[in-house]
């Protein structure tokens, strides 16, 4: 064997490096340059993917040592499972991203230069393929930063839009606080590692072999758990996501919301699981709260939302919530020392991530797509696009039916399988988790049925029944390229539907790396077909079966009642005989939402108006009706204004040290120069 | 492999799509009688059915192929759920298709997409319809999945076949965790099949319907298909209920002579569980759209009492 | 044993169901009617709980609480009720599925709260003793969540109710003396509640308690 999978891994990383560093040699021609650019890179992300699931499947883990870093502290690269599956994920996703690119790119051209945009792409997953193969602290940062600044200047891709600014700056502040704690937590475990003698713990592989003390461990875990939630936008630390993601190019947005925020979920699960290794059970209860706290508030604001991107971005928070409660579940078990359990929660999380990867990524392509045809975010103005976008709206469906948890699609299996978890803490020996944890699983319906609900609204309003804009624009199908990317991601997302017993089979050795058990020879027990993950008497799902079984009575009822050739007429609506609909008498985003806006309304800051314009004639028969509303983020008022306020407080205040006179800052080096030689 | 189950299982197939409408017939009847009509017979909606299939679609003019493709799914999607749920006999060959969460799920993908049907045309009915609709459904959900843990500590299996059967066995007959999901799983079936006082089956008034708003727009086999779903609908979450709670009768084995007593109990359970619908539609009133949730709420609260009990008292 | 265990553990369910259905009923007549029950499934354990522990002294307690508040008090208010003409609806303070999970919530922190006492007890009825508490303290929360001064007196009914069920499952039973004692207190009680209501109605013209901050000085 000539080839490891690290060296293929290594060398996607190199493209990427390479494109990056070369892209502006053909930066005067600029339509070669996507087509080439975004190819090669589809052909590294395709050679990450094939590394990635190598490792999976061989179980192996391997490591090289950089020839250069800092000096004495060279870097470490390391791929075992569990960088294997991410690999995998960010490879996958990232070969559908740029195949749809090479289309969708296409569309700023004759607008502006997209050669920063080819720039920091490649950059930036050459970032995420590097955070995910790091075995070590420092080459982790550096990665981490990379991927951060490559998406920052994403983000400001259209930077001539004041919000696009401030949301990048936003995005920024919140990802380096993030930063600075995991650094911090790194800190503390490498300075453990050696007992705060020397910088040799840096390695992860001196962490692993360090048995760390409650205390320390903790304050690590609190560190990091809160740099990566920062990251992957888990409620209260969400509200940079919904202002980032939408702004961005929407290939960026399917990257960062399908795989940026797994790289938090990956760093989650390598301090805990791989480094510290044994932890009490209440972090795995941390997790498992704020996961279900992200997931019903990131679906309840997607609800409220009427701006495509942006609802699609709050439901990435939802996602990681639920990924969150398959961590969290496996962190609870594993504390009490039950591996198979920990090992189906594990799975459950890891299959989420690998789904929401997938129709995320598949979403954000159509609302790309969408955007693209129309120029229009906002879904009040939208509508009927299912007769001129048809592929796109079939595409966007599947996305909408797979997120919603709904069989056979794959946000199905997981969540299942995230149920199946909850079913089995009863084997608990904590009484009061007991009680407490088969609540969570409620509210883990309550998100399931939220989501679906949510997504009825997205599609329903933006590509069923009439348009609702003033103008009508020139709407256009989406082109191959686009089409391309969008239907293999959905292919996807239907064989991870059908298919879960294989790929459970594929991940056996990412749970047996990380809690000792295996689920992959009970989940086939009945064949591939079937999938039984912890015994078949307990708990079995055959999506396959449901699939061609559906499919089947579809196909055969539809024969059936065409044996007799039946007309069909074509009539205007009947709408129990009103005649005078209009396109702007449809229910739309902010009606649809109503009902859940009013029950569960306690949760935000709402302000809602009516105004009646004035009529001359009566006061009871107004001309026009003004409705306004105002719905506002409660943690932004409750978590971030205090910070705000106090910061520029401080920064006012710290501003009269600005004296602009020569001698006050001489005066300032004399002090300090003072105080140093007294305390030094 | 053995021939024997599958006969069974298309024998249910046969039991679902003939007994479904002879049911909400005997429900219509019931009605009737108890508030002092006279009804129009135990099979008017066969005659309803095949009305309506020989007649011929007028279609509204931008209709989708959602709109279209929707009464079909729905009807496969019951169709798929009566090859799973133990009618008749617990020994299906299809039985580990599916366990009792995905059969909650293959109910929602059918409201999913007759949601988005209502959607399509682009009225504000439709509309309504599909928003209340989900709203609903988003509040019940919870209570449903409540209920199934409970259901589910008692046999530790989530698979419906099982759990008949460990019932089936049973000792323990005061089982109070049982019969706080039996309540709660009421509410939520109330919910779930639109009868009152959630949602009324029979009106069209315009403000106050909720799944007839969604397919308003619909006509001839089209029609056909999804009223005859919905019955089929009504007639799964019956026997649903007795397979989970009141399971005695139902054949374990693929004995004919047991499958033929099956049949016979599952018409006799069927029959008085009819009665007590009534008795519920015919005492309440409809609510109000927003009283729902103290509804619903009950039912969660009941299914998370009796997940409370099961671990206090059992 | 083990199937008078059952009924005991099944009765105990329907206390705390007939608990909650208080919680959140917002009909005055029903109200009193689950009050009724609920002394009826206690009187029926109490009953049940003698025979299995052989503790004659315990009939008689389950006949005082038949006689008293399945009988006596409903009856009482439901006196009350109708002469002061209160059976619509009551505005309860905070909305009712809240309600129900701050309810839930109190079964579970008792659950917690009584490990202990459970660990330690030998008897069959201790599995009970948690329901006890919890009927106890929703009693409490719905003498809080309420702003009718009836149902506030309910309220403080059930929490006795809920007192009696816990000496009975914890110990079976208090001295059948201080049994006899806590009844007279409670019925003494309902009486000069009752004549407190007349007035209160009278001078107020209202039994909502809110009003009663009008009595505050200087307002």
């Amino acid at each position: 064997m000539i080839f490891t999978p690290i060296d293929i891994a290594s060398s996607a990383v190199l493209l990427f490096l390479f494109l990056a560093m070369f892209t502006f040699l053909l930066s005067r021609r600029q339509r070669l340059m996507i087509d080439i650019c975004f190819s090669l890179a589809a052909a590294a992300s395709l050679l990450g993917f094939i590394a990635g699931a190598w490792t999976v499947a061989g179980g192996v883990t391997e490591k090289i040592v950089l020839l250069f870093g800092l000096p004495d502290l060279p870097f470490h690269l390391r791929l075992d499972p569990l960088s294997g599956f991410f690999l995998t994920v960010i490879g996958l996703l990232s070969f559908f991203v740029s195949v749809y690119s090479i289309g969708y790119v296409r569309g700023f051209l004759g607008k502006r230069s997209v050669t920063s945009l080819v720039v920091f792409y490649c950059l930036f997953i050459a970032g995420m393929f590097m955070v995910v193969m790091a075995d070590d602290a420092l080459i982790f940062l550096i990665s981490w930063e990379i991927m951060a600044a490559a998406s920052y200047f994403l983000v400001l891709f259209e930077h001539e839009r004041i919000e696009n600014r401030r949301a990048a700056f936003l995005y920024m502040v919140v990802a380096h606080v993030g930063a600075i704690a995991i650094l911090l937590s790194f800190g503390i475990l490498a300075g453990l590692a050696t007992g705060f003698k020397d910088f040799s713990g840096y390695t992860f592989d001196a962490m692993r072999a360090t048995q760390f003390p409650v205390g320390g461990a903790t304050a690590a875990f609190l560190l990091a758990f809160f740099g990566f939630a920062a990251k992957a936008g888990i409620v209260p630390l969400h509200v940079w996501l919904p202002e980032a993601h939408p702004v961005a190019p929407s290939n960026v947005s399917a990257l960062m919301s399908g795989v940026m925020l797994k790289t938090a979920i990956y760093g989650i699960i390598r301090v805990t699981f791989d480094l510290i290794k044994v932890f009490p059970w209440w972090w795995g209860a941390l997790a498992l709260a704020l996961g279900l706290i992200s997931a019903v508030m990131g679906v309840l604001y997607a609800l409220m939302q009427h701006d495509l991107k942006r609802l699609l971005a709050y439901h990435s928070v939802e996602n990681i919530g639920i990924i969150l409660i398959g961590i969290g579940l496996a962190m609870i078990f594993t504390s009490f020392k039950l591996p198979l359990l920990a090992a189906l929660a594990l799975i459950a999380g890891l299959y989420h991530t690998m789904n929401h990867a997938m129709f995320k990524g598949l979403l954000f392509m159509g609302a790309g797509a969408v955007l693209h045809a129309t120029n229009e975010r906002n879904m009040e103005e939208m509508g009927g696009l299912i007769h001129r976008m048809p592929w796109t709206a079939a595409l966007f469906l599947v996305g909408c039916v797979s997120i919603s948890a709904l069989p056979p699609f794959n946000g199905f299996v997981s969540e299942w399988l995230t149920f199946q978890a909850f079913l089995l803490s009863p084997g608990l020996p904590n009484p009061l988790l007991k009680l407490l944890i088969p609540l969570g699983a409620a509210l883990l319906a309550l998100t399931g049925a939220l989501a679906a609900a949510c997504f009825v609204k997205a599609f329903g309003v933006t590509f069923l029944g009439h348009w609702r804009g003033h103008h009508n624009p020139s709407v256009h199908e989406a082109n191959w390229p686009m089409r391309f990317g969008m239907i293999m991601a959905a292919l996807t997302c239907l064989l991870l539907g059908i298919l879960p017993a294989m790929f459970i089979g594929w991940m056996d050795t990412l749970s047996a790396q990380l809690v000792g058990s295996k689920i992959g020879a009970s989940s086939g027990a009945y064949g591939w077909m079937w999938l039984t993950p912890v015994a078949p008497e307990r708990a079995s799902y055959s999506g396959m079966i449901v699939f061609w079984g559906i499919m089947a009575v579809v196909v055969s009822t539809f024969l059936l009642l065409h044996v007799r050739p039946g007309k069909i007429h074509r009539a205007p609506v009947w709408d129990c005989g009103f005649e005078k609909i209009n396109p702007r008498m449809q229910y739309n985003a902010t009606s649809f939402a109503m009902p859940i806006r009013r029950i569960f309304g306690f949760l935000f800051s709402i302000r809602e108006r009516v105004r009646a314009g004035s009529n001359p004639g009566h006061a009871a028969f107004p001309v026009r009706l003004n409705y306004s509303l105002r719905i506002r983020d409660r943690f932004w008022g409750w978590l971030y204004q205090p910070i705000v306020v106090s910061s520029f407080w401080i920064a006012r205040h710290l501003g009269r040290l600005q004296q602009g006179r020569i001698q006050v800052y001489l005066i300032y080096s004399f002090i300090t120069i003072i105080v140093l030689l007294v305390f030094l | 492999m053995k021939l024997y189950p599958f006969v069974i299982e298309i024998l249910q197939i046969l039991v679902l799509l003939a007994i479904a409408p002879v049911f909400a017939g005997w429900v219509k009847m019931l009605k009737c009688w108890s508030q002092g009509r006279s009804s129009p017979g135990l099979f008017q909606p066969y005659r309803d059915i095949r009305k309506l299939f020989s007649k011929d679609v007028v279609l509204a003019e931008n209709a989708s192929w959602i709109f279209r493709f929707t009464p079909y799914l729905v009807f496969g999607v019951a169709l798929l759920a009566g090859c799973i749920i133990p009618i008749l006999s617990t020994d299906l060959p299809l039985a580990a298709t599916a366990d009792v969460i995905v059969l909650v799920s293959l109910f929602a993908i059918a409201r999913f997409f007759t949601a988005l049907a209502g959607m399509d045309i682009g009225t504000a009915f439709g509309g309504m319809g599909s928003s209340r609709e989900m709203t609903i459904a988003s509040l019940a959900e919870p209570a449903m999945l409540m209920a199934i843990f409970t259901m589910s500590l008692a046999g530790g299996t989530t698979s419906l076949s099982q759990m008949t059967q460990v019932i089936l066995s049973g000792q323990s007959v005061f089982r109070p965790s049982m019969a706080f999901a039996f309540l709660a799983f009421l509410l939520v079936a109330i919910a779930e099949t639109g009868r009152i006082p959630v949602d009324n089956p029979a009106t069209h008034l315009e403000l106050t319907m909720i799944h007839e708003a969604m397919i308003l727009e619909y006509s001839g086999r089209y029609l056909a298909l999804v009223e005859w779903a919905g019955m089929m609908k009504l007639f799964l979450f019956f026997t649903l209920g007795i397979a989970a709670f009141f399971p005695w009768g139902i054949a374990a084995s693929g004995d004919l002579y047991a499958v033929f007593s099956a049949f016979f109990f599952m018409g006799l359970k069927l029959g008085i569980e009819a009665v007590f619908l009534v008795l519920i539609e015919t005492g309440l009133a409809k609510m109000r759209l927003f009283r729902l949730t103290e509804f619903l709420g009950s039912a969660f609260l009941l299914a998370t009492l009796g997940m409370l009990s099961y671990f206090i008292l059992e | 044993m083990q199937i008078a265990a059952q009924i005991i553990g099944f009765l105990a369910a329907l206390v705390l169901l007939t608990a909650f259905g208080m919680l959140v009923q917002r009909r005055m007549t029903a109200l009193i009617h689950l009050f009724a029950w609920q002394g009826l499934f206690l009187s029926i354990s109490t009953a049940v709980v003698g025979f299995m522990a052989g503790q004659r002294h315990l009939y008689i307690s389950s006949l005082l609480t038949l006689s008293l508040k399945v009988i006596l008090l409903p009856y009482i208010l439901h006196v009350l009720v109708r002469r002061l003409r209160i059976h619509r609806e009551i505005e309860t303070v905070v909305n009712v599925p809240l309600t129900m999970l701050i309810g839930v919530a109190l079964v579970i922190f008792s659950y917690h709260l009584t490990a202990p006492v459970r660990e330690l007890s030998t008897l069959v009825t201790r599995s009970v003793l948690p329901i006890a508490l919890a009927t106890v303290l929703i009693g409490l929360l719905m003498m809080i969540t309420r702003r009718h001064a009836v149902t506030q007196i309910i309220g403080f009914l059930a929490m006795e109710n809920g007192l009696f069920f816990a000496a009975t499952s914890a110990t079976y039973g208090m001295p059948l003396v201080v049994e006899l004692g806590v009844a007279l207190d409670v019925l003494i009680a309902a009486f000069i509640f009752g004549i407190f209501f007349f007035h209160i109605h009278t001078s107020f013209d209202s039994l909502n308690v809110e009003q009663m901050a009008r009595l505050k000085e200087g307002d």
